[in-house]
């Protein structure tokens, strides 16, 4: 910026600093000459400097800066001794239900009664001026471009990028792999995703040694088919370690007791490849809670319209029809756990899901019946 | 007196001879004491992003020092009795910990997370304001992409921000991230895996998203808010046209004392405001949702407020799944969440560029427009604004549908169709409203003021009586050209009647003791 120094405006001439006689402000005035800033207008906010009504908003802004270092000396001695421990159930006459609305208001108000001080000294007390100033929009000048131009030319020149382009060419090939280096160690991050989207805690091979994975709830405990009533619903988890913890996200069913009319209609209803495998036990049926769409747990489940809503983007699953999508943005059904009673009366899972459940993914898996709908 | 003011001068000179000494500061000091600002409410915008940003990093590192970005399995057994007991993250321990068992950190919790809200509401109405007087335009268009850049790592910040706790919502809100992060063709499942480190949610993304959170992203907002600020103040700040400003000078105050004032008070203000939102307001009562189950969510999860546009467009977008089988899906979600993205980054980012090409305008611009005199510009913008908003409403359709009584179907069915609909009407009638707002003030140039006065002539016909602006022609007509800025349309406006009372409890017109009431009015006058 203090190179427009010697474009001065035109209209403006320099002041000669050696005058003894010069007053402050045509020192300071020379000032803004040099920085091409020329004052419009500019006058003291009270014409007669003492005035009365000068002293009062002074008044004004000095209380103002007062009662804020009042406020925050509210701040600190609240933060320090308003009892503020957590002593569970607690009504408004309890102190410490105050502590944080009593920091805030010292803190606030000691921060704005400071703000409106610092701004009304600025609006009401200091000199009313406009000026204005050369933007010296655009490049430089002409004759500064060109010396930037042969002194970047010189540059080029003394490398010889010009003349030595296997040089160049080297020196590329050789930074592009280094490049490279650099991100390479990002690769750690990398892991194989394997079958974590397609196998999940259901997989008797994997996780029971090939013995039926039992149903249990969140306590562990195991599910029989008399925990449930007509028209009920069970979260339930596979019965292995941690089978109800995140480690198996994908494995939460909502296990579903279907009055008989409806378990009828499903039966109908149900895909070949459901039927297959004779994926209902009873009037029982198991769908997985993960949604299809992204991944949200489909656990709103409305007994009327007999639907089954995700609260994250709102799709709907028919439970009396493989809990095909019927509105929202999923595409595809809520994979059903096939299940069965094992001889001591508890629920079993006879296999894993038959197709993947949870969003999808660009090379998941799907079974033709699965495109019928 | 007079003793002590000259001790203080003299020590002032000495102190400031030392410093040039070492630093040479005399020269590029009064360059930076005498920068003259334009000044305008509406330039106010970003700064408080910027004061709120200062205050997040206050915040963030009070609550850095007491947050475990763990995801290690530990039993409750702190103060907050119904969650005792239960299995739960360290990180939301820790979270509920500062909460409950710290001094102070509710307090601190709650001004970090209205910091962050209001950060990002400043940078969206801040863009607005850019956009609207195309203060985006050469040579600012570098500055306009980095704020673009700002507010998307903002978002990403302010995600990740409050997925660290741990909870049962923000849980919720990693899991529908990975969903649109697996819906990516080809990378889709390897992306994830290395998100979580295999499989969702794993247990180690809080310690990955804590460290991204607290240092990369911080560093890059801080880096560009740098270079932002110092572009503006180096490519010197648009000006609205008025009198005697034009695109090769700057009107306004000096830098030192005044605009640095009102910009320590008003930064003291917002900070004032954010402090007392901490002390009074609720936000985010994190022990309230327990700890994150992948087979747990209750309704009316939402996103903070900048999230919930996409959260909308994702509940809006139809099941329109393409499958290749066996080979291939491209599953629905990646069209309003991924594609959708990509489009309000890219669209933002390359707007300036667009607009050159296709306005074939080239020229420099340091004056801002009127939104009204550039009405395509104007209406693309609140095309953009309803589509936004749309989008938000149905970021949270079950709320509105629950407490309005409505069909949560139809909720959903008057998004989609609003998102496509609203836009295209608003377009028309944005363009409507401001040719019809340029052909007013064209007409109060050409005919004169309406003064409400009202005449019947001989004939008795009434008409109304117009106070001309300048001195009119044979026909009654002024010829005045139209420069871009407030044309008067009442009386008082220009002098011509008493100004309407200014002030709310009493008049602040009365004369000052200076007589300088009449003086300020003309100098104001060319301010707003």
């Amino acid at each position: 910026m203090s190179a427009h120094n010697d474009s001065a405006r035109p209209d403006a001439e320099p002041v000669d600093l050696s005058d003894p006689k010069l007053s402050r402000f045509e020192v300071y005035k020379e000032g803004l000459r040099r920085d091409d800033i020329e004052i419009i207008h500019y006058e003291p906010r009270f014409a007669k400097p003492g005035t009365k009504a000068e002293k009062r908003m002074e008044r004004i802004v000095g209380g103002m800066f007062l009662f804020s270092g009042l406020f925050a000396t509210a701040f600190v001695v609240a933060y320090i001794w308003w009892p503020w421990e957590y002593e569970g159930v607690a009504t408004w006459r309890d102190l410490q239900t105050w502590y944080t609305p009593v920091l805030g208001t010292t803190l606030g108000l000691s921060l704005l009664l400071f703000a409106v001080g610092v701004l009304t000294w600025a609006k009401k007390l200091l000199p009313i001026e406009e000026l204005v100033q050369d933007r010296h929009d655009g490049g430089s000048s002409a004759e500064d471009r060109r010396i930037a131009e042969a002194t970047v030319d010189g540059l080029v020149e003394d490398m010889g990028l010009k003349r030595r382009p296997f040089l160049v060419k080297a020196a590329l090939l050789g930074a592009a792999p280094l490049g490279l280096a650099a991100v390479a160690p990002l690769g750690a991050l990398l892991k194989d995703p394997g079958d974590m989207l397609t196998v999940t805690g259901w997989n008797a091979e994997k996780y029971n040694d090939g013995e039926p994975i039992r149903l249990m709830m969140k306590d562990g405990a195991l599910v029989r088919p008399d925990m449930v009533s007509a028209g009920g619903q069970l979260t339930v988890f596979p019965a292995i370690d941690h089978g109800a913890t995140n480690q198996f996200p994908t494995s939460p069913v909502l296990l579903i007791r279907l009055r008989e009319a409806d378990a009828a209609t499903l039966r109908g209803n149900l895909y070949p490849m459901y039927q297959d495998v004779d994926a209902l036990w009873g009037n029982f049926v198991g769908y997985s809670k993960i949604c299809t769409h992204v991944g949200c747990p489909a656990s709103l489940y409305e007994q009327q319209s007999q639907r089954l809503l995700c609260p994250c983007h709102q799709s709907q699953f028919n439970v009396v029809d493989n809990a095909a999508p019927v509105f929202g943005p999923a595409t595809r059904h809520l994979p059903l756990l096939p299940l069965d009673v094992d001889d001591e009366g508890y629920f079993i899972a006879t296999s894993d899901f038959l197709v993947p459940p949870g969003p999808a993914f660009w090379n998941r898996p799907s079974l033709p019946e699965e495109d019928e709908k | 007196m007079k003793r002590r003011k000259g001790t203080s001068d003299s020590l002032l000179t000495k102190a400031g001879g030392e410093l040039d000494d070492r630093f040479k500061l005399a020269g590029p000091a009064r360059v930076l004491l005498n920068k003259v600002f334009p000044d305008h409410w509406s330039f106010l915008l970003g700064e408080i992003a910027l004061f709120s940003f200062i205050l997040l990093l206050l915040s963030g590192t009070f609550l850095a020092l007491f947050f475990e970005p763990s995801m290690v399995e530990v039993t409750y057994n702190g103060v907050y009795v119904p969650l005792q007991g239960i299995d739960m993250s360290r990180a939301y321990e820790s979270a509920l910990d500062i909460s409950f068992e710290t001094r102070g950190g509710l307090f601190m919790r709650q001004m970090h997370h209205w910091a962050t809200l209001l950060f990002m509401a400043a940078i969206l109405v801040h863009m607005l304001r850019i956009f609207f007087t195309g203060a985006f335009r050469a040579p600012r268009e570098t500055n306009w992409m980095i704020g673009i850049i700002l507010f998307w790592v903002g978002f990403f910040e302010g995600f990740f921000g409050y997925s660290l706790p741990d909870d049962g919502l923000s849980g919720t809100g990693l899991r529908i991230m990975e969903g649109m992060t697996e819906s990516v063709p080809f990378i889709g499942p390897w992306a994830s895996a290395a998100l979580f480190r295999g499989q969702f949610p794993g247990t180690d993304v809080i310690s990955m998203i804590y460290i991204i959170h607290v240092f990369i992203f911080p560093l890059i907002l801080l880096g560009l808010i740098v270079v932002h600020v110092g572009l503006v103040f180096a490519q010197k700040h648009t000006q609205w046209p008025g009198p005697g400003r034009t695109e090769h000078n700057v009107v306004g105050f000096r830098m030192f004392p005044n605009y640095v004032m009102k910009q320590v008070g008003f930064m003291l203000f917002i900070w004032g405001v954010i402090g007392a939102m901490a002390g009074l307001f609720q936000i985010n009562p994190i022990w309230l949702f327990g700890p994150y189950e992948v087979s747990v969510v209750s309704s009316a999860s939402q996103p903070d407020f900048y999230v919930m546009y996409l959260d909308g467009l994702i509940r809006l977008f139809p099941a329109w799944e393409f499958r290749v089988p066996p080979y291939f899906t491209l599953p629905a979600v990646f069209w309003p969440a991924i594609a959708g993205m990509g489009l309000s980054v890219m669209l933002p980012l390359l707007y300036p560029a667009l607009e050159r090409r296709f306005t074939k305008d080239r020229g420099h611009h340091n004056l801002l427009q009127r939104p009204r005199d550039n009405p395509a510009r104007t209406g693309l913008g609140m095309m953009v604004v309803v589509f936004w908003i749309v989008g938000v409403i149905s970021g949270g359709n079950d709320v509105f549908a629950e407490k309005f009584g409505i069909s949560l179907n139809a909720m959903t069915w008057a998004g989609r169709i609003g998102l496509v609909v609203l836009p295209i009407i608003t377009y028309y009638v944005t363009y409507r409203i401001c040719l019809g707002l340029q052909q007013h003030d064209r007409e109060v140039l050409a005919h004169g003021l309406e003064t409400g006065i009202l005449m019947r002539d001989p004939n008795g016909r009434f008409y109304e009586v117009h106070q001309p602006l300048a001195e009119p022609d044979e026909h009654g007509h002024t010829e005045l050209e139209y420069g871009g800025w407030v044309v008067p349309k009442k009386m008082n406006r220009v002098g011509a009647l008493e100004p309407t009372e200014k002030g709310f409890f009493k008049s602040i017109e009365e004369p000052s003791e200076n007589g300088g009431a009449e003086r300020r009015d003309e100098i104001e006058s060319g301010k707003h």
